[in-house]
């Protein structure tokens, strides 16, 4: 000890770098280097599009300071509820659906078959976007509401069962022992045993979920799965900037209000 | 519910009071009511003989995206390649921007919590809350089409994200290491470099890589309002129903998502 502290007596004291071996920081450095600028090159920009647009962008800014509200309030409305409903439902039946799904993606809970095909349901639902699963039930089950129920129903089951499948497998042991010690069953070991454990989480996670669904609704619409999207896209196709506006900015506003909600439950919860 | 009566068939103990079981049952009558008008409408807004004929349809698709056209990958490696600058080259713009923004947003560093804080989180909420095909939308309409206004929208979208999750970062950081550094004397600056930023230095890779696994995963849709990427040639594909190209761009898209949720997995793992 006193001997390296002796060598450095001295010598100038130096930050000590994020990535140790000095190898692997330089080969990472230089390939980012090399990789961005492949990556700008091979990006076609036409600059004189994009000043010929900022025009159009400002235009856009400016509409948000003058959004307009009322001259597709019909509209905008019918589009709102579309979407609170498709994501309230959405959340209702994939909260249902993913705790059987969470309880067989538990290791300490599953056998190792059920193990597998449950987790295998997680990474396809986590694995494809939204809007692609809404483009195939769009074109399975025709326009409207339901293609984007189904879809963000089918969205919450990878979200909801990966989170609580984890925080079923780090359940406290004892008490979920103590439980079957007395004889219960395995529905009733579950149910005292592991629910009221991960049961703040769930609740959690359902507001945050809500919230994600809703947030999500707003762009299934693109591709003709209901919702306020669709309102949003026929504003921007008409280049409405004002109404496109007020829409985003009802967006945001309910985004901001459930967001406050979900912390204020969670809060609660935990 | 869980109850003890006693032998006389008088109540001893109870899980809940009479008024807190009203509550929740009442909270769980509302909630049912709500799913089931929600429920109504959405069936309401249903061409249910579509629904009923789906199974035909589903099959009738699957019987043509079969077997996927692999002769069709020699055209996809370009528009894979675009995918993963829209990725890459989003991610790294938007913590050139979120940088500042989430030190002007966390509570410590803010220079001032009055005036300055609400506005770097205003930026946080506003870009976050809006989802990057919707950006790519806007983006489009306005530099027009191209890979160009697919970086931007990424690069725009995931400034809110990494500035809340950098900003709370900092805000948890150590501050008896800071204390040591302006001890010494050091300027404002000085505290931030070798005070905060070594602090915050494992969180902010974590979240880089974090958001550049979920900027793969929106990347490759941007494409469906033009611009650019992967998902171009879906649109396209999906416009002339040619379903085995279909297959085969989703085939691409899923190992590419997998491929990069592993890539993060493990840098993550290294840096925490």
């Amino acid at each position: 000890m006193s001997a390296t502290l002796d060598a450095r007596i001295g010598q100038q004291w130096r930050k000590p770098p994020l990535i140790q071996r000095p190898w692997l920081r330089w080969v990472l450095l230089i390939g980012g280097v090399v990789y961005f600028i492949l990556a700008m090159a091979s990006m076609e920009v036409n600059w004189s599009r994009v000043y010929e647009g900022l025009d159009r962008g400002w235009q856009f800014v400016l509409a948000f300071t003058n959004p307009d509200f009322t001259s597709r309030a019909t509209d905008i409305r019918e589009g709102l509820i579309e979407s609170a409903i498709m994501a309230i439902a959405a959340t209702v039946v994939g909260i249902a659906l993913s705790i059987p799904i969470a309880l067989g993606a538990a290791r300490n809970i599953a056998p190792l078959p059920v193990y597998l095909f449950c987790r295998g349901i997680v990474a396809l639902s986590r694995a494809l976007n939204e809007i692609i699963i809404a483009i195939l039930l769009v074109a399975i089950f025709g326009f409207g509401p339901l293609a984007g129920f189904m879809t963000l129903a089918f969205a919450s089951i990878g979200f909801m069962s990966k989170l609580l499948a984890e925080d079923i497998e780090d359940l406290d042991r004892s008490q979920a022992e103590a439980v079957r010690a007395t004889g219960a069953r395995w529905f009733q070991w579950i149910n005292y045993g592991v629910q009221p454990q991960v049961m703040p989480r769930l609740i959690g996670l359902s507001m945050y979920r809500l919230d994600i669904n809703f947030r999500e609704s707003a762009v299934l619409g693109l591709v003709g799965a209901g919702g306020i999207g669709a309102t949003l896209n026929t504003a921007f196709d008409r280049y409405e900037f004002d109404t496109a506006a007020a829409i985003l900015l009802i967006i945001i506003a309910v985004v901001m209000m459930l967001e406050y909600l979900s912390g204020i439950i969670r809060g609660r919860m935990q | 519910m869980p109850q003890v009566i006693a032998g006389d068939g008088s109540k001893i103990w109870m899980l809940r009071d009479r008024k807190a079981q009203f509550i929740r049952w009442g909270a769980w009558l509302v909630g049912t009511l709500i799913f089931l008008w929600c429920w109504q409408r959405i069936s309401a807004a249903t061409e249910w003989f579509f629904v009923w004929d789906a199974p035909r349809i589903a099959a009738d698709i699957g019987g043509r995206a079969m077997p996927p056209r692999w002769s069709y990958m020699d055209k996809l490696w370009e528009p894979l390649w675009d995918t993963l600058n829209i990725a890459t080259l989003g991610t790294f713009f938007a913590l050139i921007m979120a940088v500042p923004v989430a030190f002007l947003a966390a509570r410590n560093t803010t220079p001032s919590a009055l005036f300055i804080r609400p506005l770097a989180l205003l930026i946080i909420v506003s870009t976050r809350s809006i989802n990057s095909l919707i950006w790519a939308l806007l983006l489009v309409a306005i530099i027009g089409p191209g890979v160009f206004a697919g970086m931007v929208a990424i690069a725009i979208r995931s400034i809110g994200f990494c500035a809340k999750l950098l900003y709370e970062a900092i805000e948890e950081i150590d501050l008896k290491q800071v204390e040591a550094i302006t001890a010494t004397g050091a300027s404002r600056w000085q505290v931030m470099a070798y005070g905060i930023v070594p602090q915050i230095m494992p969180a902010f890779a974590g979240i880089a890589v974090f958001r550049w696994d979920i900027n793969i995963r929106e990347s490759t849709v941007l494409g469906l309002v033009g611009a650019g990427g992967i998902g171009l040639q879906l649109k396209g594909s999906l416009d002339t129903l040619a379903w085995p190209q279909v297959t085969l761009i989703l085939i691409v898209i899923f190992g590419t998502v997998i491929l990069s949720e592993w890539v993060s997995a493990k840098v993550r793992g290294a840096v925490i």
